[in-house]
């Protein structure tokens, strides 16, 4: 098959959906590999360097439509575009089912197969394709650096010969992907973060990754994010309410905010509300990463930087991935490529669509002339069952950690005393019954078994195979009983002493010989 | 010689034996006690062949000379992956010779009792004070051996004793030998490995047990050394049908339980002789593999006698349904992965032991180890076939054994690490035996090294393990599979590590 990447018509847009890297890989599936002219050099890779990796430069747009089998771009299809696009021709870009239905009607028409990168289900198995996080990812790094370029001063703080600077306070809302991405370039930078979601179950994550979780005073049955396919769900009014007066709470003290809030298929809600704002000391920086849908702050200009009365900037770009196009792109493509490893399963350069895989199913909007949107729930979720959690170990106060030690001990000497009552119980049976020779050896028997107890247990656990056949050789010292016995004048007797002198004889030599062949080997570093 | 310069040889041996067992604690000690050990038995054995009743002493020395050099062979040809073959096979020996010297004794009750019976006297017959036997007329008892004069002196119940005494000895060393034998053969694959029992199953060793008993009370009773044969015969089915109930996964508990009973025999014995350095040893012996047995089972959170019983117990419930799919990776991205790695651990198992791939991962570890990288190994107590199989693997590839560490010693640390790596280990990194309450392994202690930022498995490819248990650590999100023998998969490796 002929996978081809057209250069992206959308004004501005700097990703391409097929790197020289990534062609290399496809290559490995068996596809050959078209590029139209030009289409990386937004993101820094030119002509020559896909001729290198074995890709054929097209000339023009129009050409590589035709020539390919498999088209794969970033933005979905403009109305040129969806004309080019024939019958049984796959195109896998980003492609809203909702807001371009229209498109998707018409190339379901046309009998092309359609792959919307957005639609790829939310399940493990397919994060390697997840066009969506990979950009989010990247749009949370960009956003903290947006906000950086427009905020006067340092994230961390610092303790100068001209002054003492504070560490600048970021506000991370809505720890999704590129929430956490955010979280981590903020604290890398050194600036202090918090930040909130409405799913309690991303404190960990959002701790992990070195900032501090805001808790609301509110008690409410969360719904479970594995429902949601861990997607956030609308919050009632109480619980809303209570958010914001946290934020409000907050706002003075915060630099800069960054809002990633979004529920799927809806508006963004507003969490940065107008008096927040106003609260916020000048200088401060907002950048609303939900302004494509809105924003999360209802004074966001999509698209546009805007200074508010009281000098608080706010940033509603919507192309954060796309100011970063090499990274954009690689990354990109690399889900294309995943893509393309699971449509070609035999590595042998024929797709095969195949509508029963749950990825595939989830992600085609246009199959056969028909539209295969929206698909049937996945049969994995996305994420397991929360398991109800064990109530936390009681903290133990000194006295019962104390009580609790006694306890422990008293057992610990019970158990010793009955032990010794009833070995030395057995040992005065048998002392009843043996006669004063036996008991004389017996004894030697009892406290070897002690020393060996005691002995043993100071063994290195490395040694222990060293132990084994330092013991098997000294074990043949049953030999002392074959040379006691050699001497005697029966030969049945003299003949099987005989042969156990050898047998033993071997396996002492032989135990001691291996055991320092194998210690000889531990080399200290 | 006298006897007391015999008796004290063998203080001196006991005390050199103590300490060349307490010098294990330490891989420098070792060397040094090892010396001890090599001592205390020389001394012991010159001391017994220039000491009282000793006769052809000749034979003794030149048997001594072919065992040895039998046993040097044995020694210096082994493969230290053949480790465990040659230890169940050693076992073997000892347990055959303490039969051998069993048998002896018996056969020495009798010829006593017919010397007795010539001087028209009752064999352990005893005098006025009621515990000293009356004895043999001078002239005979002069013209026996030393042992024959031992057992001579015995009263009645000291012969009683004594009987009860080899009858132990025997039983337990037919065990050990057919035991260790059919462990050999599992071990070294000449045997299935899988458990492997005759109609009847645990029956079938009970009722030869009770069998053994019976004849072992019949003996008692004086009904003659047929019966000792039998139980002879009885003890080698036990040993042979035991062993062979046990799959090859729970070796490293059968090996050190055959070096607690080869100790044992040896105590028996040793009683019966009266030879209070073979009780000592014996002890010693017995109680080490003892331990050694316990550790193990308790590395594996199971009882010994459910070991012993063979086989995994039925799980208690549904087994929780593993989801996700297997990401297979190639070497280069394994490559790549340890490249970028500040931290890695290995984790091997019985799997890099089959590969033969221990030098392979020496070499790798070198590599990972010159560019700075911090790497270690990670055993689990029961990885290998033997207690502490993998540390001697590891140490014959000259990795040094500073950088091995235990479970207990780094199980916190994955969480910390960038690259694990399991080299043919399944069971010992289950995570369901912390997550699934019901399933066979739960409980079992293991290593944690899903907690690592990403793991690499290479495994020969997709299956379960010897136990046949799933294993969710290969579905995990940071979990690739490196496919292939794990000698050829870290020589393709090798090349790419800068």
């Amino acid at each position: 098959m002929k996978i081809g990447t057209p250069k992206e018509v959308f004004e501005g847009e700097r990703r391409v959906a097929m790197t020289p890297d990534s062609a290399l890989q496809l290559q490995k599936l068996g596809h050959e590999c078209l590029i139209e002219t030009g289409a990386g050099v937004a993101s820094g890779f030119d002509d020559a360097a896909y001729t290198k990796a074995g890709v054929e430069v097209v000339k023009t747009g129009a050409a590589l439509w035709k020539a390919a089998d498999v088209v794969a771009k970033v933005r979905a299809p403009d109305d040129t575009e969806m004309k080019r696009l024939r019958a049984d021709q796959t195109l896998i870009s980003f492609f809203s089912p909702v807001a371009d239905e229209e498109k998707m009607q018409a190339a379901a028409k046309k009998g092309a197969t359609v792959v919307a990168m957005e639609m790829i289900p939310r399940i493990s198995r397919a994060q390697k394709m997840d066009a969506l996080s990979s950009m989010a990812n990247i749009a949370g790094y960009r956003a903290v650096i947006e906000a950086g370029n427009n905020f006067g001063r340092f994230f961390t703080g610092q303790i100068t010969a001209a002054g003492k600077v504070p560490p600048a306070k970021v506000l991370v809302v809505g720890a999704g992907v590129a929430g956490l991405a955010a979280i981590g370039t903020a604290t890398s930078l050194g600036a202090i973060t918090y930040a909130f979601d409405v799913r309690p179950e991303v404190a960990e994550q959002v701790e992990s990754m070195g900032a501090e979780f805001v808790y609301l005073d509110f008690e409410e049955e969360q719904q479970d994010g594995a429902v949601t396919g861990g997607y956030a769900s609308v919050s009632s009014p109480e619980f809303r309410e209570a958010q914001l007066a946290k934020f409000r709470e907050l706002a003075p003290d915060i630099d800069i905010v960054i809002t990633t809030a979004l529920i799927p298929n809806r508006e963004a809600p507003e969490i940065w509300t107008g008096d927040m704002v106003a609260a916020m000391k000048p200088g401060s920086v907002i950048v609303d990463l939900a302004a494509e849908k809105g924003g999360n702050c209802k004074q966001t200009v999509m698209d546009e930087k805007i200074v508010t009365e009281n000098g608080v900037t706010i940033i509603g770009y919507t192309d954060f991935p796309s100011r970063m196009g090499a990274q954009a792109s690689t990354l990109y493509a690399t889900n294309i490529r995943h893509l393309m490893t699971d449509l070609t399963p035999a590595k042998d350069g024929v797709i095969n669509h195949n509508m029963e895989d749950d990825v595939i199913r989830g992600a085609t909007i246009a199959h056969a002339s028909e539209v295969t949107f929206p698909p049937p729930p996945p049969k994995v979720n996305a994420i397991a069952q929360q398991k109800k959690k064990p109530a936390a170990p009681k903290e133990l106060s000194p006295e019962e950690k104390r009580a609790a030690e006694t306890a422990a001990f008293k057992a610990q000497t019970k158990n010793q005393v009955i032990l010794l009552g009833v070995g030395g119980a057995l040992v005065l049976a048998v002392g009843l019954i043996a006669p004063a020779s036996f008991m004389q050896h017996f004894i030697v028997f009892i406290l070897s078994v002690f020393i060996g107890f005691q002995v043993i247990w100071g063994v290195a656990h490395s040694l222990h195979t060293p132990l084994m056949a330092v013991t098997n050789a000294i074990s043949s010292i049953v030999i002392l009983g074959a040379l006691i016995q050699i001497g005697s004048t029966s030969i049945l007797i003299t003949l099987l002493a005989a042969l156990g002198i050898f047998m033993a004889s071997i396996n002492i030599f032989g135990g001691f010989l291996v055991t320092r062949r194998m210690l000889a080997m531990f080399q200290k570093s | 010689m006298e006897y007391g310069f015999t008796i004290a040889a063998y203080a001196v041996a006991a005390v050199l034996f103590i300490l060349s067992l307490g010098g294990l604690s330490g891989q420098e000690s070792a060397k040094r006690a090892v010396w001890y050990g090599i001592a205390g038995m020389a001394i012991a054995v010159v001391a017994t062949l220039i000491g009282p009743g000793q006769g052809l002493w000749v034979v003794s020395l030149v048997l001594i000379a072919l065992g040895a050099a039998v046993g040097y062979q044995l020694a210096t040809k082994v493969q230290m992956t053949q480790m465990p073959e040659l230890v169940a096979i050693m076992h073997s020996l000892v347990g055959l010779a303490a039969v051998f010297v069993g048998i002896n004794a018996d056969l020495m009750i009798n010829d006593i009792a017919a010397l007795y019976d010539e001087a028209g006297q009752v064999f352990g017959a005893v005098g006025p004070d009621g515990f000293t036997a009356i004895g043999l007329p001078a002239a005979t008892y002069d013209g026996l051996s030393s042992f024959g004069q031992l057992i001579a002196k015995k009263s009645g119940v000291e012969i009683g004793i004594l009987r009860v005494e080899l009858v132990l000895g025997i039983w337990i060393g037919a065990v050990t030998f057919t035991g260790s034998i059919i462990a050999y053969g599992k071990l070294a694959g000449k045997v299935d490995t899988s458990a492997a029992k005759l109609p009847g199953g645990h029956l079938l060793n009970a009722g030869a047990a009770g069998l053994s008993l019976l004849f072992a009370i019949m003996y008692l009773a004086g009904s003659g050394s047929w019966t000792l044969v039998l139980l002879t015969l009885l003890a080698l089915f036990i040993g042979y049908h035991l062993i062979m109930g046990i799959g090859g996964a729970d070796m490293p508990v059968v090996v050190s339980m055959l070096n607690s009973y080869s100790g044992w025999a040896a105590a028996a014995i040793g009683f019966s002789l009266g030879n209070d350095l073979l009780i000592v040893v014996g002890a010693l012996v017995g109680s080490s593999g003892a331990i050694l047995s316990y550790i193990m089972c308790k590395a594996m959170n199971r009882s010994f006698v459910s070991v012993i019983l063979g086989g995994f117990g039925g799980p208690a419930g549904e087994q929780m349904a593993v989801e996700g799919e297997q990401i297979a990776i190639e070497a280069d991205g394994v490559a790549q992965a340890l490249n970028e790695a500040d931290s890695v651990i290995i984790i091997p198992g019985y799997g890099m032991a089959v590969a033969q791939a221990q030098s392979a991962v020496s070499d790798l570890v070198k590599k990972l180890r010159a560019q700075g990288k911090n790497v270690r190994f990670a055993i689990h107590p029961v990885a290998g076939r033997l207690p502490g199989h993998m540390n001697v693997l590891l140490a014959e590839a000259k990795v040094p054994y500073d950088i091995v560490m235990e479970m207990d010693e780094i199980n916190d640390d994955f969480p910390s690490t960038d690259v694990a790596i399991v080299i043919g280990s399944n069971d010992i990194v289950n995570p369901a035996a912390q997550d699934d309450p019901n399933s066979p392994i739960a409980g079992m202690p293991v290593l944690e090294c899903w907690k690592a930022k990403q793991v690499f498995v290479s495994k020969r490819g997709q299956g379960t393990g010897y136990s046949g248990i799933e294993n969710p650590l290969f579905f995990k999100e940071n979990t690739r599979m490196f496919y292939g023998d794990a000698k050829a998969s870290l020589d393709k490796l090798l090349p790419m590590i800068d």
